[in-house]
């Protein structure tokens, strides 16, 4: 006996359900990109510069609230403190001090002393003004970048028709994972751009292999009418789509669960974009496909090295 | 038919036994030391995994080149006297050096004297009034020696011993990377590196006190006012001129005064004891400061000539003598360090990263099988012995070419686990597929390789880019990541055309199954 999530054989119209998930995706992106523009982003050290301090009291849990107030005393500025991971570890957050980069490092030293004896310092980061900005500038350049060039890539491959549609879906998981992150107010930090550029790597795999199998169909049924065939071409996928979500799922869930507390932020964010990217590559990606006329591109291009043998 | 052929079917078995040759120096408890029977070695540990600090610092070209044109403005001021040349306003400022001939007649004389800085400045003469600056090639070549010495210095301090296989390299401009591994105290190298550590003896000035000459806001000429090293308020009036300096050191030792307080005792070198016994017999009686980058550390009176050996007192901790006599050994840094970027983890998050990261990875395997097989049964088996293949294949390939195992890099072996099964998947489904269209065991296995084949390497080429990308701008960490990413796509794209399909051919083979339940 097998274990299929997904019936053999499904028959499902997606198309139909099409236009009410592209008004959702467009208030998803709309909500996104407000929610970026009023709340804004909790950026991490790493893009604006400041301290982060993970310490450990040997001597059992960690009191949050009698540090808080001996922190705050340093007249440091604003400095959050949380635990982090177990209750005998804690993380500070430190803003960018005024002056230059002694500054800062005088902070880090004060700090710790501040900590004590009971605490094992376990990690000290700390990013100067201009290294964050240099950071936050090659951050954007790789989203930028790695989009562009899977673009080129999708219509190098397919037609231009399927490349705008996989950027829009790409672009709208992108977006959407900054709105959640500020929604959620995640610190976004390098790895989230690390997580943004997985998230878009595994969206497209799944696109690609929905429009492999549309690009498959229109040639191979000629006589058929376009939604027909890009229905069809997705009910045909969906047991691998569910499949490879579902195992990718598995691996993060691992590693939320036992991967600690700095993986953890990062995989949860990946889950997130397993979610998005599979709705999009089937609603957004091949419902902005229906809106070209592709078949009237292929008679153009026909390929005679398709395989055409049955109906 | 469905064929396999032998030459694939030895580079399978070849390239998994490499493989394995090469992941197992990790999967081996005990830490070898070259010359084993195992060509490889183990998997190269970020500093976030093995501990250790990430410090990227900033040389402060701006002090150099400071420095540097004062020399120059020096040499100006004896050339010029030396040849009768008058002038005014003479000085460094905005990193011009500017000087003013009284006559303009003494012009092509003062030229001559330029001549021996214009391979590395430019020279504006505006009517008598010379402005002399580094020229592009003059910078790029003082960066490149001030850079270099810098590294040099570096590693003497944090690495004296030549044994903690630090990182120190330069980039970009102005810009030094040092990355070193297994670090209890980063506060302590950061204090190694926080002082240039430039030390001179001078003659102090005792014709007026400090505290006085800080009132009056002016000091004698040919004098300078230093505050003391120990933040008690004090001042001295100590001569410009350096009698002795850092650079004839031979070497300093931590030790203890007579009262049995930590000092540092220096010996100097021929020169050095020669020049320092010059002095002190000259002087006897008066006090001679030893400065410490501009700040007296003490001003002890001489007591009677004195040629190599001497002791630094002061107010000293037994930590921070060993300190200083180490940095005082190293040399003096030909500019000041700043840090613009600190990454430090202690040994011990390191390792409970490790073993986190160990636990999700097992976890996250686990579950993958489980899930392969339920869903696919004898052919999930066929999947996940891929799966095993690839993750060897993997830490094979990290070992081979020593790329550097960050956490995120485990995130990544743990995300291509999930995500390398895709690509049987992807096959799996098409026999499915073809099976459901009624098709014969044979063909229908050939026509899924044959038409999922497209598939898999179009997808996978795309996250490649995306791992590439994230290679070419990430830092650090996040490059570790890249790079098992990079590396499980492309070990995930041989085991599921190469592996699992030698599997299932040579199971076509044995068995001779008439049907496929899939």
């Amino acid at each position: 006996m097998r274990l299929k999530l997904v019936p053999s054989e499904t028959k499902i119209d997606f198309l139909k359900l099409r236009l009410s998930a592209l008004g959702f995706s467009g208030l998803l992106v709309a909500a996104s990109i407000a929610m970026f523009t009023i709340i804004g982003l909790n950026l991490g050290i790493d893009f604006r510069g400041g301290i982060l301090i993970e310490a450990r009291n040997t001597e059992g849990p960690a009191e949050i609230g009698g540090l808080r107030s001996d922190l705050d005393d340093l007249g440091l500025g604003d400095i959050s403190l949380q635990s982090f991971g177990s209750e005998t570890d804690i993380l500070v957050r430190v803003q960018r001090q005024d002056g230059d980069e002694k500054a800062q490092i005088a902070a880090i030293e004060l700090i710790t002393k501040t900590l004590g004896a009971d605490y094992d310092v376990r990690r000290t980061e700390f990013v100067g003004p201009t290294v964050g900005a240099e950071l936050a500038e090659k951050g954007i350049l790789a989203v930028i970048c790695s989009l562009a060039a899977i673009m080129v890539y999708i219509w190098f491959r397919f037609e231009w028709q399927f490349s705008i549609a996989a950027i829009l879906a790409l672009a709208h998981d992108v977006l959407t994972t900054i709105g959640l992150f500020a929604l959620t107010s995640f610190e976004f930090n390098l790895a989230t751009v690390a997580a943004i550029l997985t998230i878009a790597g595994y969206s497209i795999n799944d696109t690609v292999v929905v429009f492999d199998r549309v690009r498959e169909n229109l040639r191979r049924y000629k006589s058929y009418e376009q939604p027909a065939i890009l229905n069809m071409s997705l009910n045909e996928t969906l047991s691998r789509t569910v499949m490879t979500s579902v195992t990718t799922m598995l691996a993060l869930l691992a590693i939320v669960l036992f991967g600690g507390a700095v993986l953890r932020d990062f995989a949860l964010a990946m889950m997130w974009g397993v979610l998005i990217g599979t709705y999009s590559s089937i609603f957004v990606a091949v419902g902005m496909l229906a809106f070209f006329d592709l078949k009237k591109n292929l008679d153009e291009d026909e390929d005679p090295g398709v395989m055409r043998e049955e109906g | 038919m469905l064929q396999f052929e032998a030459w694939k079917k030895t580079l399978v078995i070849l390239v998994a036994a490499l493989g394995i040759i090469y992941a197992a120096p990790n999967l081996l408890p005990v830490e070898r030391e070259g010359g084993g029977i195992l060509p490889g070695q183990k998997i190269n540990l970020g500093l976030d995994l093995q501990g250790g600090s990430h410090l990227l610092l900033r040389v402060d070209m701006d002090a150099v080149v400071e420095e540097r044109l004062e020399s120059v403005a020096e040499t100006i001021r004896q050339e010029f006297r030396g040849r009768k040349i008058r002038f005014s306003g003479l000085d460094v400022r905005n990193a011009q050096v500017r000087v003013r001939l009284r006559d303009t007649g003494d012009t092509a004389e003062a030229r001559t004297v330029f001549e021996e800085f214009s391979r590395f400045v430019d020279i504006v003469d505006e009517g008598g009034e010379f402005r002399i600056e580094y020229n592009e090639p003059g910078l790029a070549a003082l960066q490149t020696s001030t850079l270099e010495q810098s590294i040099e210095i570096i590693r003497r301090r944090i690495d004296p011993d030549g044994t903690k296989e630090p990182v120190i390299q330069r980039q970009g401009a102005d810009r030094i990377l040092v990355q070193l591994p297994g670090v209890d105290d980063p506060e302590e190298i950061k204090r190694l590196l926080g002082r240039t550590a430039k030390l001179t003896f001078q003659l102090v000035d005792t014709s007026i006190t400090g505290v006085e000459a800080k009132t009056r806001g002016r000091v004698p000429p040919g004098t300078v006012l230093l505050p003391s090293d120990s933040d008690d308020g004090e001042y001295f009036v100590v001569e410009k001129r350096v009698m002795v300096s850092g650079e004839l050191l031979e070497t300093a030792q931590a030790s203890f005064d007579q009262n049995n307080q930590p000092a540092v005792s220096f010996t100097l070198n021929a020169e050095g004891a020669k020049k320092f016994g010059r002095v002190t017999g000259a002087n006897i009686g008066r006090p001679f400061a030893i400065v410490l980058d501009g700040k007296v550390v003490s001003a002890p009176t001489i007591q009677s000539q004195i040629f190599g050996n001497g002791q630094i007192t002061g107010s000293f901790t037994v930590a921070e003598t060993n300190e200083l006599s180490l940095i005082l050994r190293a040399g003096a840094l030909p500019a000041p360090l700043i840090v613009m970027e600190e990454r430090s983890i202690g040994p011990g998050l390191g390792a409970d990263s490790v073993a986190a990261g160990q636990v999700a990875a097992i976890v996250g395997l686990v579950l993958v099988i489980i899930y392969m097989i339920l869903s696919y049964g004898f052919f999930g088996v066929l999947a996940n012995i891929a799966l095993a293949v690839n993750i060897t294949l993997i830490l094979g390939t990290l070992s081979f070419i020593q790329a550097t195992l960050t956490l995120p890099g485990i995130a990544g072996i743990v995300l291509t686990m999930g995500m390398a099964v895709d690509a049987n998947v992807l096959v799996f489904e098409r026999i499915r597929e073809e099976l459901r269209r009624g098709r014969n065991v044979m063909a229908a296995i050939e026509g899924g390789y044959q038409r999922a084949i497209s598939t898999i390497i179009d997808s996978n080429l795309t996250t490649l880019f995306a791992a590439l990308f994230l290679y070419g701008f990430g830092s650090g960490p996040i490059r570790g990541f890249a790079v098992t990413l990079a590396i499980g796509i492309i070990t995930s794209l041989f085991t599921a055309v190469m592996v699992t399909r030698m599997l299932i051919i040579i199971w076509l083979e044995r068995k001779r199954p008439r049907e496929l339940v899939l």
